[in-house]
């Protein structure tokens, strides 16, 4: 398997503020590349590195063997970046857009079509709409156009799904993994941890730290204790309840359900119930539940506090 | 090339699309050029004045009809008391007060000299400087009627000096002032409207977009710089045509030696709004940095304040200021005629000014941050 990206001691700083920790990372051609974190960890200051649009303090970043500072010219050429604000031209319509960007890339939308057919398709019937008319949705899949036009062999998308309804995040993603076909790289960041599930591999990404790297399955699997979901008639003291159990390891709301966890291997549910009953709970339901990646993330934060 | 005037088409596309853009390219600017010509103006007119007449004769009640007579003067009371016509000065209520002593007939029947005072409000300056030469050449005509009426054409006045305006005969403000006023609207259409364009795409994040395609840095600016040529030359004409239509501006130079000039101005103008586009964030600070220079600019274009006016340092600093040149050329070139040859130099410093800012705006304007 080619190394597709590959970052080498990378360091950001805006002022006082580290926004990238000495990075490193290799990110394989052809997979999809998740880089999961939650607002603020440095994941667009990583993507503008990528694009060539941000210079780092220190460290060298190359994609497919070129130096993103040397080779930018060049770089260019073979990349798609998806900004996470919709830059295009809002007042300029769908088919406008599309051959702007086409032409500064040196083609045509004609030639190109067989690649961009999969999405620009769906927004064709509106090609005469403004771009700043557009619902979410079709907005990044106009973008997504924009930015294949060109046949690019790496696609950075810094948080394409973000603002966008269920529905259309899901075929987004849809979209995505059938660009693969066409051995394209695909890096994408995202703040959804259900997302992650949907890459290859992804980057688990905190404060300009990057804590895990593998595939989501191993991620989960990993999770080093048994988790438990647990609910009770009283969502508004359970899970400072829970924290007070003298064997918690941690404890977090999870949709209806508190995650819970127990530093001890030996666990009965028995135990518990008789723990949260004598707190005055009732309708007590405790059951073993497995791993996502978000109990994943909040496991690597908790062990780095 | 081709990604140039792809460039091109997407300007004039956003231009055109944008609602209140239009108004502002070509309606604003002809208001401006109607307001402007006829209300920025030196010559002054319906001055206040008071006559505090002390003779009370023929011959100052004469004196007193010549200043009712004329255009220049509104005559507001003629008073026989001095403190009183002195108060109404104080208080604001008059911009004169001209005093006929006692004995101004007798006097003159006499061939005494006489003497005449005249007090005036000196707070706007200009218009008491203007408003005392006015009184001047009133009170002398009227001294040499009367001078002719006696038969005695020695003794007083013997000099008079006979004017001939050239290039603009009968002194009309708008001749001086409309070639002016156009250079003005393109620079400021030109400066304003390229700073905001590429600080506009700054703030909505579409120049991010750009960034990352391959287009090289000069076919950018190239294309975003060719429609304000085409927009400035085209406001050029069309002021140019109603100045001749409604203010029948004198043009005797070639209107095409006018337009190469403006050409190369544009330049210049453009060079400006660029490299304030690239130094700015947003469109608020690309506004105030624009103003900041435009008024410097306007105020020392030579246009409201003659140059040789300023003092020497001053003079100096106007060397560096676009509009003079394009000012004086105008005025060449329309009211006197001028050809290439005597506007060479301008174009040399105009074209040169140009060069620099362009390959500096150009310079600092960076694809990555």
């Amino acid at each position: 398997m080619q190394v597709a990206v590959k970052i080498e001691n990378i360091r950001k700083t805006y002022g006082d503020i580290v926004a990238l920790k000495d990075i490193s990372l290799r990110i394989n051609e052809g997979e999809i590349f998740g880089i999961i974190g939650p607002d603020g960890s440095g994941k667009t200051s990583l993507f503008r590195i990528l694009a060539t649009l941000l210079l780092a303090d220190s460290g060298t970043v190359s994609l497919l063997g070129l130096d993103v500072v040397k080779d930018y010219k060049a770089l260019r050429k073979m990349l798609g970046y998806m900004p996470g604000r919709f830059s295009l031209y809002q007042d300029l319509t769908v088919e406008e857009n599309i051959n702007l960007f086409a032409s500064l890339f040196g083609t045509t939308v004609a030639a190109q079509y067989d690649i961009i057919k999969d999405i620009y398709s769906q927004i064709e019937p509106f090609k005469d709409r403004r771009a700043g008319k557009l619902s979410g949705g079709m907005k990044q899949k106009l973008a997504l156009s924009c930015v294949l036009v060109h046949k690019p062999r790496i696609l950075l998308l810094d948080e394409p799904t973000t603002g966008v309804d269920p529905i259309s995040r899901k075929e987004f993603w849809g979209i995505l993994k059938r660009l693969k076909a066409w051995n394209i790289t695909i890096v994408v960041s995202t703040p959804y941890m259900d997302e992650a599930m949907q890459c290859d591999r992804v980057a688990l990404i905190q404060d300009g730290n990057i804590m895990s790297v593998d595939t989501p399955d191993n991620i989960v699997n990993e999770f080093p204790a048994r988790l438990y979901a647990v609910k009770t008639s009283n969502k508004h003291t359970i899970l400072t309840d829970l924290r007070d159990f003298e064997y918690t390891g941690s404890a977090f709301a999870f949709g209806d359900h508190i995650h819970f966890t127990d530093v001890r291997t030996e666990f009965t549910n028995d135990e518990l119930k008789a723990y949260l009953e004598e707190k005055g709970h009732t309708d007590i339901d405790i059951s073993e539940t497995t791993a996502t990646i978000e109990d994943c993330f909040i496991e690597l934060m908790r062990k780095k506090i | 090339m081709r990604i140039i005037l792809f460039i091109i088409r997407k300007e004039f596309r956003q231009i055109f699309r944008n609602k209140a853009m239009l108004p502002i390219i070509f309606i604003i600017p002809m208001i401006q050029l109607l307001i402007l010509s006829n209300a920025a103006t030196f010559e002054i007119q319906n001055i206040n004045i008071v006559v505090v007449d002390d003779d009370n004769t023929v011959t100052s009640h004469r004196l007193i009809s010549k200043l009712e007579g004329s255009p220049y003067f509104n005559l507001q009371e003629v008073l026989n008391n001095r403190q009183n016509g002195l108060k109404k000065l104080d208080k604001g209520q008059t911009n004169m007060v001209l005093e006929i002593p006692l004995y101004f007939e007798k006097n003159i029947t006499n061939h005494i000299p006489v003497k005449l005072q005249l007090s005036a409000d000196a707070i706007d300056g200009v218009k008491a400087g203007l408003g005392s030469g006015y009184i001047q050449s009133i009170v002398s005509e009227f001294g040499n009627a009367l001078i002719q009426v006696s038969g005695q054409t020695t003794a007083i006045g013997g000099v008079r000096i006979s004017y001939s305006y050239w290039y603009n005969e009968n002194l009309d403000y708008k001749t001086f002032m409309v070639p002016g006023i156009l250079v003005l609207l393109i620079t400021m259409i030109g400066s304003f409207l390229s700073g905001m364009n590429i600080v506009r795409e700054k703030e909505i994040g579409t120049i991010e977009q750009l960034n990352v395609t391959p287009i090289k840095k000069h076919q950018f600016i190239i294309g975003k710089l060719f429609p304000f040529i085409v927009i400035g030359i085209f406001e050029l004409s069309f002021g140019l045509a109603l100045a001749r239509i409604i203010f029948h501006t004198p043009f005797i130079g070639s209107f095409w030696l006018i337009i190469a000039f403006a050409l190369v101005y544009m330049l210049v103008v453009l060079g400006i709004g660029l490299l304030i586009s690239t130094i700015t964030d947003t469109q608020q600070q690309a506004m105030f940095i624009s103003w900041f220079f435009m008024v410097i600019f306007i105020l020392m274009s030579g246009l409201f304040t003659p140059i040789e006016n300023m003092p020497l340092w001053a003079q100096k600093i106007t060397l560096f200021n676009p509009i003079r040149y394009f000012i004086e050329v105008m005025r060449m070139v329309m009211l006197k005629g001028a050809g290439f040859q005597e506007i060479k130099y301008h174009f040399l410093i105009v074209g040169g000014y140009g060069v620099a800012l362009l390959s500096l705006a150009t310079w600092r304007y960076r694809k990555t941050t």
